[in-house]
């Protein structure tokens, strides 16, 4: 039965421990030998409190013996749930995988951890990243790359890569992490699992560590699109904290991605030329082909959409998305937390020392980046032009959804490389996001999903983006796909 | 050659508010260091930004009396730099959309004597926008603390058009520019706790030139006196540099109001590059017509405009208004004693005159004075009715604020009431009158002055509690007789 338990989804889980057959404990008990089993190869953590965690699925127990009924109001009552660590939990390392923040403790919770915890779940361990979330491989952590579950050689994708490896590997039943430009998606496409960026906006962003902010979104990874929709269900809402999250009334997703399968809704869903171009690998094509085709199959309408500027959304992206993160990151300067350089002589000294020795190449790189494009002469011909491209990719997409409810795309060009094999290359590394960056741009909602093998064996993944604040719809459209598909079922050796 | 200055004014005023700009942690002075903090206000990782209405409301208000236009939307910049007392590094502001734009702040120029109204005339505002307070540095011996109470307070700032002329200018356009953020509330512009602050651009020209001058901008003139002091330097600085043959270097200066001297801090070539963007954790707020015409309703009446009112309407002088009105709270308390009473004149002696002095003396705020418009409006009636003399209420005025007695119960318990048995003063007139015939014969003869010598006695006689105006009458009603 144990590893049994540790491929299981959410609402399996649930059932067991609604009916007794399971204790919160003994799952957590369960998942943290897994990790221990695993994560010397997988090294999806960059740190877990075994005594923490069982502590609260202690309390987990004891709050459902007490209220049964309680429990079910509590969707995600004794569930170990990883969160990334740039999402702020009490009293837990927060690091983004940095050495800046490295022994650095919050001391407050994000919104989406209270919400996680009046939930009833277990926050488990500290999940690896690209430092500050910034990078589609998770090799720029400070601390060592995460490994992909499928084959240890690759990498997971990034920047969430932790917390889709550990997905993968049964480390966690669901994880948290965030996209700025494709830090959900595509690690969930080169890990095998279910990955939801739902849209800018939906999530509170408070207490989430910020890399872009116009563009950042936290998400769930998971093992099933239901697992994905409860866990949205959860995280979503306004917050007073965050003025950007919208004050739309968060909809029960499990019930109304049920209602829309039952409904019998013929899904017109639209296929973007300019997606399947050149440096798609054939075997990617083929796969998310295979998978239109079985849309097809179920009776959806297949039409071939336009997005016209989508040759120009890895560009702006890297202008907004650095230009934000120069001025994001320069609360990090060893004044209040975080390194602090041991030999500086004055402020400015401060500064430069313990910048320099705190932040990676692949920051320094970005912040510099962005320095420049903010920069007075600059602003103009790089941000301002770059906000109006992103307006232009945004109408692309309302202007296809006039047409269709939803558009498909592969998540990736490639399944998972192999470490080192584009890390001395920003550029190419960059093009790893080019199907997810215009989501971001244009502030949708997006879910990856599993929709095939390569002959190798890695995992690829199906793209969906949907239109602003219809995650249910979304949903619906990707939980039709994996009812007739059977890719979740399959398991990493490891 | 003659040469004119040039002057602009930034001035910074906190926003008096209970929260601070963008959190939820109380705003304030004088706490123990770093305990007006919280994650967000330490710009702890993961934290966020969310504005307080309440600094918007009174920014809009301050724009409102002072005339400006309100932007349709309240928009966010970042202002990008590296300082210790930043704690996010860069500071939320609005750089191309301020809040207010345009509007003046109407002045009074120093009148030819004290007593005598100045001239007025209106500084032109470029713009009001509103933002965040930094930190507070602490230098110490070979280390820098850092106190982040201060940090994320609203703070606006007021930025005048090349408009002022003079360092008296300046000083009076600060106080008018305090007076009006008193009134409407916005702060109470203490300089001391750095509630107000105030940076000079300053230049000269040929007299009646139209073209600017290369602009110095001074800072770190922390009280008014300094500001004015700070500014004549600078100009009687510019004009040496340029009858010396020299140039006036653009640079930023910072002035000593100890030792009255400046210092260059920093040339145009080190200026900051700021970097400003639309700060993406803030959406942009709507200020429409309904918000606008709330806080419109509550504007109170502009200081001036109060002053011509209280000088037209209700007749009482220039050296009693400019007592009053600058302070609002002064100024109501006079105008209910002056509707009690019905004699603004003479409420506005007693407040402006005896009212301030007992204050003063006895170190107290007006809130805790235990005379009330009530007594200042009995006291008038009282003198008013010939009921007491006028040195009589000076001292029941000095009881009445010691005990806040009623003035009635203050005259009957001290027995102060004006000796008014006409019977008794025309025995004593008689008396007088009778006692020297010579003064009478030469009063009669047409000595006016000769009366003087029979006003003495009847004085004595009544103890002092006799009007000195009827004493007069009844004293030439019986001569005449």
């Amino acid at each position: 039965m144990k590893n049994e338990l540790l491929h299981r989804t959410v609402s399996e889980l649930s059932k067991l421990m609604d009916s007794g057959e399971l204790s919160a404990v003994e799952l957590m008990r369960a998942v943290i030998a897994r990790t221990k089993e695993v994560d010397g190869r997988v090294r999806a953590f960059n740190s877990f409190d075994e005594e923490d965690a069982l502590s609260q699925a202690r309390a987990s127990d004891q709050f459902r013996s007490k209220s049964p009924r309680g429990a079910r109001g509590r969707p995600l009552e004794g569930i170990p749930i990883g969160l990334k660590d740039v999402i702020a939990v009490a009293g837990q390392p927060l690091t983004a995988s940095s050495r800046m923040l490295e022994g650095f403790v919050s001391p407050y919770d994000a919104t989406v951890t209270q919400k996680l915890k009046a939930a009833g779940a277990v926050c488990w361990g500290r999940l690896n990243l690209d430092e500050f979330a910034m990078g589609s491989s998770t090799e720029n952590s400070a601390f060592g790359p995460t490994s992909n579950p499928w084959d240890l050689e690759r990498v997971p994708g990034g920047s969430s890569g932790g917390s889709a490896a550990a997905v993968a590997a049964g480390e966690a039943v669901a994880t948290l992490g965030s996209d700025t430009g494709g830090s959900i998606r595509q690690p969930a496409a080169l890990c095998g699992v279910v990955g939801l960026k739902p849209t800018y906006g939906r999530v509170s962003r408070y207490g989430l560590i910020a890399f872009a902010s116009s563009l950042d979104q936290i998400g769930p990874f998971a093992r099933s699109v239901g697992d994905a929709a409860t866990l949205l269900g959860v995280i979503s809402g306004h917050d007073r904290r965050d003025s950007t999250s919208v004050d739309l009334e968060v909809p029960d997703y499990g019930r109304a991605v049920a209602e829309l399968g039952k409904s019998g809704r013929k899904w017109r869903l639209g296929i973007p030329r300019e997606y399947f171009g050149e440096g798609l690998d054939p075997e990617v094509g083929a796969a998310v082909q295979a998978a239109i085709d079985e849309y097809r199959r179920l009776g959806a309408e297949i039409r071939e959409v336009s997005l016209p500027h989508t040759k120009y959304a890895v560009g702006a992206y890297y202008i907004i998305a650095t230009a934000e993160c120069s001025s994001n990151l320069a609360r990090y300067d060893g004044v209040r937390y975080g390194h602090r350089s041991k030999d500086a002589r004055d402020a400015l000294d401060l500064y430069f020392k313990s910048r320099a020795e705190g932040f990676g190449a692949e920051v320094k790189r970005r912040i510099i980046l962005g320095t420049y494009v903010l920069s007075s002469g600059y602003y103009d011909a790089y941000y301002l032009r770059a906000q109006k491209v992103r307006t232009l990719i945004r109408r692309d997409f309302l202007e296809a959804y006039k047409q269709v409810d939803a558009i498909v795309t592969p998540t990736a060009p490639t399944p998972a490389f192999r470490r080192g094999e584009k890390a001395a290359n920003p550029l190419a590394m960059y093009l790893n996001d080019i199907y997810t960056i215009g989501v971001n741009l244009a502030g949708l909602p997006g879910i990856s999903l599993p929709c095939g093998f390569t002959r190798s064996g890695l995992p690829i993944g199906l793209q969906v983006i949907g239109q602003p604040f219809k995650e249910a719809e979304l949903l619906a459209v990707a939980r039709a796909y994996e009812e007739r598909s059977d890719w979740g079922s399959r398991r990493p050796q490891l | 050659m003659n040469y004119e200055a040039v002057i602009g004014l930034e001035v910074h005023v906190q926003v008096k508010t209970r929260s601070k700009m963008f959190t939820r942690v109380a705003a304030g002075y004088g706490e123990p260091e770093n305990t007006l903090t919280d994650p967000v206000v330490l710009a702890l990782p993961g934290t966020l930004p969310v504005m307080n209405k309440e600094a918007l409301d009174k920014v809009i208000r301050a724009g409102l009396l002072l005339g400006c236009e309100i932007a349709p939307l309240c928009k966010w910049d970042r202002k990008n730099y590296f300082y210790p007392d930043s704690p996010k590094n860069y500071q939320i502001s609005q750089y191309d959309q301020p809040i207010c734009r345009g509007g003046s702040v109407e002045i009074e120029l120093p009148g030819p004597a004290r007593n005598v109204m100045g001239e007025h005339r209106q500084v032109a505002l470029t713009r009001i926008h509103l933002e965040e307070d930094v930190g507070k540095l602490n230098h110490g011996e070979g280390e820098s603390l850092v106190d982040f109470n201060r940090a994320g307070t609203p703070l606006m700032e007021i930025v005048t058009e090349p408009v002022i002329r003079s360092a008296d200018e300046a000083f009076a356009y600060l106080t008018a520019l305090k007076t009006v953020m008193i009134y409407g509330e916005i702060s109470d512009c203490d300089m001391e706790k750095g509630q107000l602050r105030c940076d000079a651009n300053i230049s000269i020209r040929p007299a009646g030139a139209t073209a600017l001058g290369t602009k110095v901008e001074l800072k770190n003139l922390n009280s008014f006196s300094f500001v004015r002091d700070g500014i004549a330097h600078e100009i009687r600085r510019q004009v040496a540099v340029v009858q010396g043959g020299g140039k006036v270097a653009q640079e930023t200066r910072d002035y000593d109001g100890q030792t009255g001297a400046s210092q260059s801090l920093r040339s145009k070539e080190m200026a900051h590059d700021y970097r400003y963007f639309p700060d993406p954790d803030l959406m942009p707020v709507q200020v429409d017509e309904a918000w606008k015409q709330r806080i419109r309703s509550e504007c109170p009446e502009l200081p001036f405009d109060r002053q011509r009112r209280l000088q037209a309407e209700l007749g009482v002088p220039y050296t009693i208004t400019s007592v009053l009105v600058p302070d609002r709270r002064l100024c109501d308390f006079f105008e209910e004693a002056a509707r009690l009473s019905g004699k603004p004149q003479a409420a506005g002696n007693w407040i402006a005159n005896d009212l301030l002095r007992e204050l003063g003396a006895a170190k107290l705020p007006l809130e805790e004075s235990k005379v009330r418009p009530s007594h200042i409006s009995g006291l008038v009636g009282l003198v008013d009715g010939g009921v007491i003399l006028s040195n009589a209420a000076k001292e029941v005025f000095v009881e009445m604020f010691r005990t806040g007695e009623a003035p009635e119960a203050v005259v009957a318990r001290m027995g102060l009431r004006a000796g008014t048995d006409q019977g008794e003063l025309e025995r004593w007139c008689a008396e007088a009158i009778a006692g020297d015939p010579k003064s009478a014969a030469d009063f009669r003869g047409g000595k006016e002055t000769a009366i003087n010598a029979f006003k003495g006695p009847v004085m004595r006689a009544a103890k002092g509690k006799a009007d000195p105006k009827r004493v007069d009458e009844t004293l030439r009603r019986l001569l005449a007789g």
